[in-house]
């Protein structure tokens, strides 16, 4: 079995082509990132705009449980049967599916931002935009590029399902091995599928590095070890 | 400078937090409202601000109805104070000072050279101001609120128990600080404090208010320690009231007494009926001679019952009344600057003088 894996990774022909490794991990990089990109333009202004106003948050939450309820895949086939389009019945798809946890993450940064820091904002003489911009959205920055890595590893893997309905991505090697019964490019698509969500990870992680305060990730850190007051 | 007309704030929910509040605050003065929790306190200072709108009533400051202003603005020109701080915690200390500058359109560079000044101000060394918040402990974080209160230099400052989430040793040593800043900006504080002791300690003027946001009695601390407007103030500024109103009452007024004194080395006779201070060659008393001591050719320190605390003439009359409490004579010892003795006070005159109200 690891002797297949091997050779199948080994074979030239594998590697060359549309149908190849690379352009297969390039298509699901793409398919992760636009999906992403499209439901965070939709989830984050969302998300602040509820927890900072305050309003719909009842709503927000009662319907991001619903859709993280629904089958993905069903969803994608649905659609697919709907606008006869693999590619857009399959964003469509992912997009829905990436919106819930990165809506979360946004509207529990924003409205869990502690009120004593928030009121003293607005006791500052902050207009509500200033206290969106100034204080809200960094201090939420933690939980919204934590609802960003999960949607990233949600998306990675539903990319993959959805070489069912025909898109092109890692998934294919799974799906096409699988007819022939090719049980090496089936494991070989897998564990790329794997790979490549841990160094999406990663490189989420590092992003969340960037874009998080320093001074929060100091109060993080005072607060994991036991004591904000050192 | 602040003057509260009739104002009364009503919640939804049919609480009355405060009840046809009229007070008006001097300028240049520490003005504390005091009283039990949920008395209205909280509410009757953030109307100040307008972080709530009262239900009616009219409140000035410097003479304009909070009303005129956009309430940013009015709020940009007042300088507030909360308890537990609340300093923005992704930004560092000069960051966080800075806040109101900025807001109000200063440059970055003139608004990070004030933070500079301030927090140097409030006694933080300025090395501290690539801290963040959570790097500092929760003394250092209050001393930082007050310095971001007071960035953009606002006449008015607003601030609801600012000290009460530190422990006692640090919260004597911010209500000294703040006394010493006050002595120096001249700013007209409102504080709000559920402490007595504290009020007493910081304000010029104290507010008592009773549940239910009525005012209750509005003076001097001496004025409301002496004379409780009612059972409701006396009760709440404690039974030892009298005693309470002794540190900061000064002593000057106290008329002293003289005994009889000995000087440490020199020849002593039998002491009869009195208690004899012995003092050292600088006048300076070292201890006491009981009632019926031997005589003695060179009086020794080790022959002497161990004086009480001394008393500084002129300081608070607290001091006094330990040091006549303290004295195994019953005469509090009383000190020039020196530590040269001036004579004795004894718990009686100290008690009468705050019953006088008169050495204040
Ligand atoms: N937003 C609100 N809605 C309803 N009632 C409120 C609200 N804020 C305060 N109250 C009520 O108004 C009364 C006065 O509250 P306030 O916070 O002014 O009291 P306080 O004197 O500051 O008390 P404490 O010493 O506990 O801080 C209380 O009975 C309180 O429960
Ligand atoms: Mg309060």
């Amino acid at each position: 079995m690891l002797g297949d894996l091997i050779s199948w990774f080994g074979d030239g022909a594998n590697w060359r082509g549309s149908g190849g490794i690379p352009a297969q991990l390039l298509a699901h990089v793409e398919f992760t990132l636009i999906s992403l990109l499209i439901a965070a333009a939709i989830a984050i202004p969302l998300g602040l705009f509820v927890g900072h106003s305050g309003r719909g948050g009842v709503l927000l939450v009662g319907a991001s449980n619903a859709i993280r309820s629904l089958p993905t895949l069903g969803l994608v086939t649905f659609l697919f049967l709907l606008i006869s389009g693999a590619e857009a019945a399959a964003i469509i798809g992912l997009v829905v599916l990436a919106i819930p946890p990165i809506l979360a993450g946004t509207y529990a940064g924003v409205s869990e931002a502690d009120r004593v820091v928030v009121d003293a904002a607005v006791g500052m003489g902050m207009t509500g935009r200033q206290r969106l911009w100034q204080v809200e959205v960094p201090v939420a920055l933690p939980l919204i590029m934590g609802g960003i890595r999960n949607a990233v590893l949600q998306l990675v893997a539903t990319v993959a399902v959805a070489a069912y309905v025909g898109l092109d991505g890692l998934g294919r090697f799974l799906l096409d091995g699988l007819k022939i019964l090719d049980y090496s490019a089936v494991a070989g698509g897998a564990l790329l599928t794997a790979l490549l969500a841990v160094l999406l990870d990663l490189v989420f992680a590092l992003l969340s590095r960037i874009v998080v305060p320093q001074g929060l990730r100091v109060a993080a850190r005072g607060a994991a070890a036991g004591g904000t007051h050192p | 400078m602040i003057e509260f007309q009739a104002v009364t704030k009503r919640f939804p929910d049919g609480t009355t937090a405060v009840d046809e509040l009229s007070l008006s605050v001097e300028e240049g003065t520490i003005t504390v409202f005091v009283g039990p929790s949920g008395c209205g306190k909280t509410t009757s200072l953030r109307m100040v601000n307008r972080m709530v709108e009262p239900s009616s009533g009219t409140i000035l400051v410097g003479g304009e109805d909070i009303r005129t202003p956009h309430p940013a603005v009015l709020r940009r020109g007042i300088g507030y104070v909360i308890q537990q701080a609340g300093l923005f915690p992704h930004r560092n200390l000069l960051d966080n000072i800075a806040t109101v500058p900025l807001l109000s359109g200063w440059t970055r560079a003139k608004a990070r050279a004030r933070a500079g000044e301030l927090l140097e101000l409030v006694g933080l060394p300025a090395e501290l101001g690539k801290r963040y918040p959570a790097q500092l402990s929760g003394g250092q974080q209050q001393r930082v609120g007050v310095a971001r209160a007071l960035a953009a230099d606002p006449p008015v400052l607003l601030m609801d128990e600012p000290f009460s989430a530190v422990d006692p040793v640090v919260r004597e040593g911010l209500q000294d600080e703040l006394l010493r800043l006050q002595d120096e900006l001249d700013k007209t504080v409102v504080f709000v404090t559920h402490d007595i002791d504290e009020a007493v300690r910081i304000g010029e003027k104290v507010a008592v208010f009773r549940t239910g946001g009525l005012l209750a009695q509005y003076g001097s601390p001496a004025d409301v320690l002496r004379d409780p407007a009612d059972d409701f103030v006396a009760n709440f500024v404690g039974k030892d009231r009298g005693y309470r109103g002794l540190s900061f009452l000064d002593s000057t007024g106290l008329t002293l007494s003289q005994v009889p004194t000995v000087t440490i080395g020199a020849p002593v006779e039998a002491t009869g009926s009195e208690w004899v201070l012995a003092l050292n060659e600088q006048r300076q008393p070292r201890g006491w001679r009981s009632p019926g001591s031997a005589p003695s050719a060179a009086l020794r320190e080790g022959d002497l019952h161990a004086g009480g605390s001394l008393h500084g003439h002129g300081s608070s009359l607290r001091g006094a009344l330990d040091a006549a409490l303290s004295s195994p004579a019953g005469q509090g010892v009383v000190v020039d600057d020196t530590g040269a003795y001036l004579g004795v006070v004894s718990a009686e005159t100290v008690l009468e003088v705050i019953n006088r109200g008169s050495a204040g």
